[in-house]
Parts: structure tokens; sequence; C-alpha cells
């Protein structure tokens, strides 16, 4: 720690950190705009200009840029001598010559960081009355819009887009005044982290394109604190709404998870709440199949007449929060709920929990991921199944650089010299995955070989790292290489990270990789392993018991034991084979569906009731780390829309139980914290009986938001009571204890002159740290309980028996293969159609080619052909959950044929309509 | 999809040029690193980088179109758009500006009939601002091509425009 003093006042500041960093981390304001605290300084704006004096009898000082200048014991600067005052307002006003006045049509009006900028500088008047420099903008797809006469040339687009996420295809052009930021030609950014742009940009050139399309000012929008729903990493977001719509999500600052990114699937996906596919209200199938409306009361005695009937069973989601799986599991008993996930993904997902609870190593969190100095991917995409943990390897593999940089006298804060020194150094990362993946390109090393295979390496490099691991099958001389290289890199890292996953949907693969991470502690070393899960709560899900199996309740079912199903928020069709799945609903006498958007599974219900998503209740997701977080309630939901588990609940009560009789959230919450693996829960989040300052609540709205008498006027010009809020903390107010409440319930990011997101700061501890009064969640596993030093898995006997036909294998898409996320209107427009990928023979064999269609005889999927020397012969890789495409995972080989009804699409089918 | 497009733009460079870039990137530590000699060896042969000689030099040196262009268009001297049969590039720094470019330029803009960025008519001419071609001792100077011309005169242009046809 160091002192430094600024206009006379001493403040602590971390030696050697940059002088800005400081500033900001002690309360001061001093502007800025290529600064970002993830990105570090590049001395590019001249914004932060300060004065830097030699010793106490220095009068005069220096210009200095604050950004560039390092902490150190006894530094005097000042922010308020009149020459930086003077420089800094010199500065924007340049930045401001060409900048439009268009704030009262641009997106980013009272959030923009230009404006606050302006203002904290005092720039309050134009002088340049000359022509501004104009630029012809670009379509760039369906999440961002481009308008270039407002950019200032900070250059953080590019370095977030390239240096950070690894984008190539945007880049600046040009020079001086011409500066463009944009693609070579028109065309969809292809990075998965482009709506990131949205708040990186200082000033609205990349805005948000559906959010644009229904627009209100930030000031206007109502929010609550949120957890992502679109994958198991469990990124905190900040959904915001307005006129009963999910307007739009930005990021919600997590200092251990997701910091200031989120990936477009979460950014953008989250829409599915407004489609047009949603219920709200109950229906009941009439003789001819059809649905008739039940209202609220009709509803609950018809679920409760079915709770009479008796013989239930209850199938539960992974989709689902906790507190309504465990609804429902109270409701059924525990012998006869199911967690809905398909047989043999739930023994993946418990075995994985079960090497976080009984192994040595523990799960990182993304704040470990970025800072692991070695790193094996044994099978699993996160690239697509887990975006926003790829985007944290990618920074891992930067760690090399980093260390590179204090020998040469650089700080690791200074970017542009880190990176310059570095070139192309970075940290050993080592992926064997089935296909090329969007990381691969950081990769030491890369092997894309079959889950069997992946196995295999994992075994042998735990048996090369610690010799009490069994190696199992010999490899070959390449494959021995790699081997011995990862093995070499992970056992000279002193925080080495084995990142594995369900998605190569091999149980061998999870054991490998356990037995590398548990190899390495048991050497000494600080290994963490990374096991990715599907969904947002599958080891929430998977915390309540893989017992009944889901095939094990279909039987239930199909022989009569149970007659009646409650399925919560789950499309079963796309678990579990299509024929036995009808039969077995078939066989039951009512099929009750809780869900929130129309499947299939809703189809054939009897019952069928509007149950909330993550943005309209509360509830709790359980992410890969198995960190419980609780989600608010955003907006109230129109219609009959209730929260699952109190539409449980209500029947159980109607019906005269008395055990499911919870009047509130927090009291199912209690009741499910006995659960022993839940014993945490009720620290994931915040009771509702929080008041902050003045004895209030927080507010979902700011201290601006206007238009509560007129926003409904279409309808009654009469203000409608505001909506009393019993389950949260929240209030549907604009008065609230925003400004002194724990950071963890911030509904929305503003502090006195910092308008835009950049008001982050104010709620850290310090810039980039933990969150004032700490991040939101609670690990319900922090390490394994039990330190077995022997415990490790044996290699499989023997390689995967032949089979007739292609063995198939999912591969994912960060656009279209999560359910809820593709029902969003902007994603759907990235959905690519169902694809298989065959090798190259196996293709010959079919007669197919590129461009040519295959069908599945015993179904109706249909497939484009992709080609691929990557794929094994005797496997086809297929695109999972893709439209058209097989809807649940085929468990036998498959046979395919060529389609001769197969049209390709055209080239730019993407390409719906130009912005 | 793509690969088929790159497939067909690679043959947009010629055998000498592919030839001439790979002696450059021999030299290099990467491929990457012979962007700007190899937008300069196709410029040479072709006048100008057009959309598809872009993409086939991005080809070549296993990089991105885009990354390419970010270079390309850095560069005043690297042309995005087709030249004429000769580029004329005034200097209109502070040695020529004092010793007379003002004058020059008019009688530029009226012989020719462009003003700067612009192409004559005919693709005779295309005609740049410069900020120093670096002859301040014979301002004002211009560049027509690779000759360097000092000491010009408004009176003198005819003369001097007429060796270039």
């Amino acid at each position: 720690m160091a002192s430094i003093i600024v206009d006379g006042k001493t403040y602590d500041a971390t030696d050697g950190q940059n002088l800005l960093h400081a500033c900001l981390s002690a309360g001061l304001d001093l502007p800025y705009f290529c600064w970002h605290p993830a990105m570090g300084s590049v001395g590019a704006c001249r914004q932060c200009a300060i004065v830097q004096y030699q010793d106490e009898n220095d009068t005069r000082g220096r210009l200095t840029m604050a950004c560039m200048t390092p902490v150190s014991d006894g530094l005097r600067i000042s922010i308020d001598a009149s020459n930086a005052v003077e420089f800094r307002k010199a500065v924007i006003e340049w930045l401001m010559l060409n900048h439009p006045h268009d704030c009262p049509v641009c997106e980013e009006g009272g959030e923009c960081h230009l404006q606050d900028m302006t203002v904290m500088s005092g720039h309050t008047f134009r002088r340049y009355a000359g022509n501004k420099r104009t630029f012809n903008n670009q379509y760039l797809g369906p999440f961002i819009n481009h308008e270039m006469n407002r950019c200032i040339t900070c250059f953080r687009c590019v370095r977030f887009y390239q240096d950070y996420a690894g984008g190539e295809d945007l880049q600046a052009f040009g020079s001086r005044s011409r500066m463009y930021f944009g693609r070579a030609t028109d065309g969809v950014l292809e990075s998965e982290f482009a709506g990131n742009l949205v708040e990186v940009c200082p000033t609205g050139v990349f805005t948000d394109k559906p959010f644009s399309a229904s627009y209100t000012r930030k000031w206007d929008l109502q929010s609550a604190p949120s957890i992502c729903a679109s994958c198991g990493v469990g990124c905190n977001i900040l959904p915001a709404e307005r006129y009963g719509r999910l307007q739009r999500v930005h990021n919600r600052y997590h200092g251990e998870l997701n910091g200031y990114f989120l990936c477009d699937r979460g950014r953008f996906g989250a829409d599915f709440v407004n489609s047009d596919e949603r219920f709200r209200q109950a229906g009941e199938k009439t003789d001819d199949g059809s649905f008739i409306a039940l209202d609220n009361e009709g509803a609950i005695t018809r679920f409760a007449a079915a709770l009479d009937a008796g013989d239930l069973i209850g199938i539960g989601s992974p989709r689902a929060s906790v507190e309504a799986n465990f609804a429902l599991r109270t409701l059924v008993g525990p012998d006869r709920f199911c967690n809905g996930m398909s047989t043999a993904e739930a023994q993946l997902v418990d075995h994985a929990l079960g090497m976080l609870r009984n192994g040595p190593a523990p799960a990182p969190t993304l704040k470990d991921v970025e800072q692991a100095d070695a790193v094996l991917i044994l099978g699993e995409d996160i690239s697509n199944t887990a975006p926003r943990a790829a985007l944290a390897v990618r920074q891992a593999a930067r760690n090399e650089s980093l260390n590179m940089a204090p020998p040469a006298g650089i700080p690791t804060w200074q970017d542009a010299g880190v990176r310059g020194h570095a070139q192309d150094a970075r940290s050993p990362v080592f992926s064997a995955t089935p296909l090329q993946t969007r990381i691969d390109d950081l990769a030491t090393r890369t092997l894309h070989v079959p889950p069997e295979r992946i196995a295999q390496l994992g075994f042998h490099i735990a048996a090369a790292l610690n010799p009490d691991y069994p190696a199992g099958a010999q490899l070959n001389e390449d494959h021995t290489t790699f081997v011995r290289d990862a093995a070499a890199a992970l056992g000279a890292a002193q925080r080495p990270l084995i990142i594995s996953g369900t998605g190569a949907a091999n149980t061998s693969v999870l054991e490998a990789a356990a037995n590398v991470a548990w190899a390495l502690c048991n050497t000494g070393k600080a290994a963490s392993l990374m096991l990715n899960v599907p969904e947002a709560n599958s080891f929430g899900a998977a915390m309540f018991g893989t017992q009944p199996s889901l095939d094990d309740a279909l039987d239930m079912l199909e022989r009569g034991v149970a007659r009646t199903v409650v399925i919560l928020e789950n499309d079963l069709f796309r678990r579990v084979d299509r024929a036995r799945l009808e039969s077995a609903l078939r066989q039951s006498n009512t099929v009750i569906a809780l869900d929130s958007l129309q499947n299939e599974t809703v189809d054939h219900a009897d019952l069928v009731l509007p149950a909330a998503t993550f943005a309209e209740c509360e509830g709790t997701y359980v992410n890969y780390e198995t960190r419980a977080q609780r989600f608010y309630q955003v907006f109230l939901p129109k219609g009959d829309v209730k929260p699952a588990w109190r539409w449980i609940s209500d029947a159980a009560r109607s019906a005269g139980r008395t055990d499911l009789a919870w009047d509130h959230i927090d009291d199912l919450i209690a009741d499910c914290a006995r659960v022993d693996a839940f014993s945490g829960l009720r620290a994931a989040g915040t009771q509702a009986g929080f008041r902050g300052s003045a004895n209030i609540r927080i507010a979902r709205q700011p201290h601006r938001y206007s238009g509560r008498t007129a926003m409904d006027a279409a309808v009654s010009v009469h203000e409608p009571m505001a909506p009393s809020d019993e389950e949260s903390p929240f209030a549907y107010s604009m008065e609230g204890a925003n400004q002194t409440a724990p950071a963890a319930l911030m509904s929305y990011t503003w502090s006195p002159g910092w308008n835009s997101n950049q008001a982050v700061m104010k709620y850290q501890q310090e810039i980039g740290g933990h969150l004032r009064g700490g991040d939101p969640g609670v690990r319900l596993i922090e390490r394994g309980t039990t330190l077995p030093d022997m415990m490790r898995f044996s290699p499989p006997t023997a390689d995967t028996p032949t089979r007739e036909g292609l063995q198939p294998l999912a591969v994912f898409e960060v656009f279209g293969s999560d359910e809820l996320s593709s029902e969003a209107a902007a994603v759907q427009q990235r959905i690519p159609d169902a694809y298989v990928i065959l090798n190259p023979e196996d293709a010959a064999t079919l007669g197919v080619e590129v461009g040519a269609g295959v069908r599945d005889p015993a179904g109706s999927a249909r497939f484009a052909v992709r080609i691929d020397p990557d794929v094994q012969p005797g496997y086809v890789y297929y695109g999972s959950g893709l439209p058209g495409g097989w809807t649940n995972t085929p468990t036998a080989a498959v046979t395919l044929e060529r389609d001769p009804e197969y049209q390709p699409p055209s080239p730019d089918h993407n390409l719906i309509m130009r912005g | 999809m793509s690969e088929v497009v790159n497939v067909q733009l690679i043959s947009a460079l010629s055998k000498a040029e592919t030839a001439a870039i790979e002696a450059e990137i021999a030299h290099l530590p990467n491929r990457e690193s012979a962007a700007i000699s190899a937008l300069r060896i196709v410029q040479e042969r072709r006048g100008w980088i057009s959309d598809e000689s872009l993409h086939a030099i991005a080809h070549l040196l296993g990089m991105s179109a885009h990354a390419l262009d970010s270079i390309a268009t850095f560069y005043n001297l690297i042309y995005r758009r087709p030249v004429g049969r000769h580029v004329l590039m005034l200097c209109d720094s502070v040695s020529c500006y004092v010793m007379g470019y003002a004058g020059i330029r008019e009688a530029l803009i009226e012989k020719l009939g462009i003003h700067e960025g612009e192409t004559t008519a005919d693709g005779r001419f295309t005609y740049l601002p410069n900020v120093c071609l670096g002859a301040c001792d014979r301002a004002p100077v211009l560049m027509i091509d690779e000759d360097l011309i000092g000491n010009v005169a408004p009176e003198g242009l005819d003369e001097v425009l007429a060796r270039y046809e």
C-alpha cells in the first residue's frame, strides 16, 4: 500500500498501479475515455491529464496523463490545478468537434460516458461552427447498430473486440480525422461478444439494435438484479423493463464471475420473455384436442382435483429455479420426483457434482480462470457451451505476457506496452475437443478427436503427472507428444486449470479431467477443475438427487404406477425418445405442464399453467461452480402468469395440504434450506425483509423515472396503483435506499455525475475488484469435504464396440443449441439450419457432398451436410437443438440417407432484413 | 462456403506476384509481417488494391481481409480505389506553402479540371495532396509517379505535365 496526495489530501493507493485507477478507486472524479478497467491503459485520448509535483516545494508541477503514471508512495498530484482543468477542457473540445448534436435521438443519451465527461470537463459551449466529417454506416447484423458520425476515436471498440475477445472482423481504418471503426465490408459481426460494444463504446457508435426498435431511456427503465438463464455460467445481468416488456439486458458487474462482459446469447437471448409463444392464461384440453382458457381460480381447482386423484409423479427441470423444483418435489415426495434431465445427462451432471463434492480440486470462479497459468481443455467446446468462460480462458492465455512485462520495466496495466513486448507469447493452453473451437487460435496445441480418445489422452496426462494414476491403452506417437507437452506445462504451472464438461456426453472424459486435476493436487499444486454443465440450474436440479431417473419416471407412467404427472418448465421432447414419451403421456390420466413458452410437451398436456420467467419472479440458480445466486422480479407479468412454485403451493393448499402452504418465497427457501445440499440457500440472495437506510426498500426505478401517469394513458387516464411486492427487497418505486445498499442489490448503476454504466466503479471496493458488501451468491460446495489422496478413476477397459450405422455426437452452437434463447427474435436470425458433419469417407459412402442434404429415415429430421476430416469415420456430429434436426439426443447409432428434396439455403439466408 | 470463395480469390494473384510476396515473407518472422510489402507488390503491377486483390493477399498471408484493409487504409500511398495512369502529388506543407503552393494548386485545378482525390476523365492523372516530399530546398515541389520535380511554377506546369501521357 502507498499513500498519494491529491490536491492536498492523502489517499491510500496500490503501489505500482496507475494514477487514474488510484484516483477513481479513491472515489475521486477524473474524466477518461480510452482507459477501461478490464483493458488497461494506452494513453491515447489525453483526457485524464493531471499535474504531478516533484515534492512539497514544487508549486508548478508538470502535466501528465494519470492513466500512464505509476503510483509511488508520497506522490503529489493535482486534479484541480487550473492548467490540468484547462487542458482537459481543450481535449474534450477537440474530441467533440465532429461529434453530432444528436443526443435527443441517440440511444446512448442519458447513459452516455461522453455526455458525462463533457459535463465533468466543463465544455459547455461549442465554438466550432464548421462542417463535421460524416461517414456511411454499416449493416453489422441483428444485434448491433452502427452510427460512425458519433465516434470520438478512443479505440476502445477494437481493443475490446480484437485484443480482449479475439475477434478479427472489426478493425480501425484510415487515419487522422477519417478514422473509421467497422468491417471491411457490411456484414454480421462474427464475435459472440460483439454485444459488449454497446457498453464498451463511450458514446452511441455501437448501440443495441433490438432495444433501439422499442426504445426507452435508461432513466425510464425498471430493473432488478438477475441471473442469465442461457447457460451454466450464471452471469449476473440487469434486465430492464418498460410497458410490460423486457427491453434489454445489460451486464451486472460481478467481481468473481462475469466482471464487465456478457456473451451475446445472454444479452440478446433474454428476449424470449417477450416471445409470441408465451401463454398467459391457464388452459384445459378439451376432447377435440384444443385448449379452453381457465381463470386463476378455475386452474387452481382443476390442478387440486388432479392432486386429489393421487398416484402423482413430478418431473422437475434444470432450467427451473431451485425453489420451483423444491416445491414440486415437496408436492410429489422425494421418491416420486425426477430432476428432469435425461437419464444419461443426469448421471453425468451428478458425477460432475460428486467430483466437486468429494475431490480435492475446487471449481474455479471466472476470475480464477483468468488467472490460471496453464489450461487443459478436455472435450468441452466452451466457446459454444459457456462463452463467457471461453472469454476468461482467452485472458488466461495472456498471463505469460503479463509475466514478461515487469522484468522489462513495463507495468502490467500498460496494455499496448505489454502486448507489444510479448508479441505472440502465451501461457500454455492445451485443448482436445471433437472439432475446432473458437479458442483454438490461442492454444499451444490442439487435437480434434472423438470423446473416447479425449478420455484416453486425459488419463495419460494424469499418469504422466503422477505415476499412481493409471494410463490405460497405448497412444500413437502424435498423441503421446500432446500428452507429454501438456503434462510438462501443467506440472510447471502454479495455478493449473482443467476444463471439461458434460458436452462430450462421456463419463470417461469427465473422469479423465478429474484425474488430471487430482493428480496435480496430490503433487501439491493448487489445481482447479471447471466442469461445465448444460443449463442455468443443472447443478441445482442435480442436488435433489438422480432417483428416480427420467426413464424410471416414464416407466412408472407406462406401468400405471403413476397416473398423474406434473411437468415443471421442461420440454421433455428435447430429452427423450419421441415414441416412448408419447406412449408414456398417453398412459397418464392427467398431464399437467407448468411452463412459460409453448412447446411440444405443453401441447401434449391436459392442463397447462402459465409460469413466470426468470424476469418475472424470484428464484435461485446454481451455476457450474455450485454458486447459488438469487434472481429477483424485474416486472409483473401480464395475465395469470405466476411463479411455478406459487401454482404448486396454491393447488396443494386448495387440495387441503398444509406442508406447502408457503405465504412467501422466503418461507419456501427456509424449508428448502433443510435439504442438506441447500443449507446455504438463504445466503444466495437477500430476504424480502431487508430495509436499507431510512428503513426503506430498494427502488427498481431510477429517481428520474418519468411518465408513470402517461404510460397507460391510451388505456386509462388514471394512474394505476404501484404494484406492491412482498417477495423481494425491491419496490416498484423511484424512492429507495439504492445508494447505500450493498452493491449486490444494485437495480441500476448510477452515481452523481456518472449516468453511464461506468458508474459501476462507485459500487466496487476497488476498481475491478469485489463489489461493496461482497459479490453476489454463495458457493454451496466451497471445496471437496474429503481429501482422498488416493482418489482416482480408472480408464475404460476397451474402446467402444463398433456399431451398425453412425455414432451420433452433439456439437453445440452459441446461437441455437440453448432452448429458451432460441426463442428471442434477434437470436433466431443467427441460428444455423440443422446440419450434420461427416467424415469425407462416410459422406462418399452416403453419396453426399457439401451443400447436399440428408435425412433420418426413422423420423422427420433433415440436415444440411458439412464435411470435415476432423470427424472420425463412423461418427456423425450434429448441431444440437437446431430447428428441423433431432429434437432429442439419439441414444443409439443412427442411419442417414441422402435427402433428394433438400434445398440448400440461399447464401445469405441469415440476412432477413437490412437495418 | 468461405473456402470456395477464397479458392477463387487466390487465383486473382499472378504467379509472379505470389512469388514476389513469398520472397518477402522468407525474410520475416511471420507471414502477416509481409502485409505492407505485399500490398506494394500488387499495387506496383495493378495500380491499386481492389477488394478482390485485398482478399487474395489476405488469404496468402493467412490473415483476415478486415485486418489487412485496416493496414491498407492507414497508408495514403496504398490506393483502395483506381487511380489514373499517373499519380500527381503536390506538397502543401510549410516550405512549399510559403514558396507559392497556392498558385500552383490553382493552376493545376484549372489545367486538369479536377480537385484533390479526383482522376481526370481520360484517366491520365490522379491529383493527391501530400504533406512533405522531403525537398524543401527546392520548394515548391510536386511528384509525378516516381519523379520528384522541384522549383515548380504555374507557367512551367504545361511543359511538366506534357511529359506524362
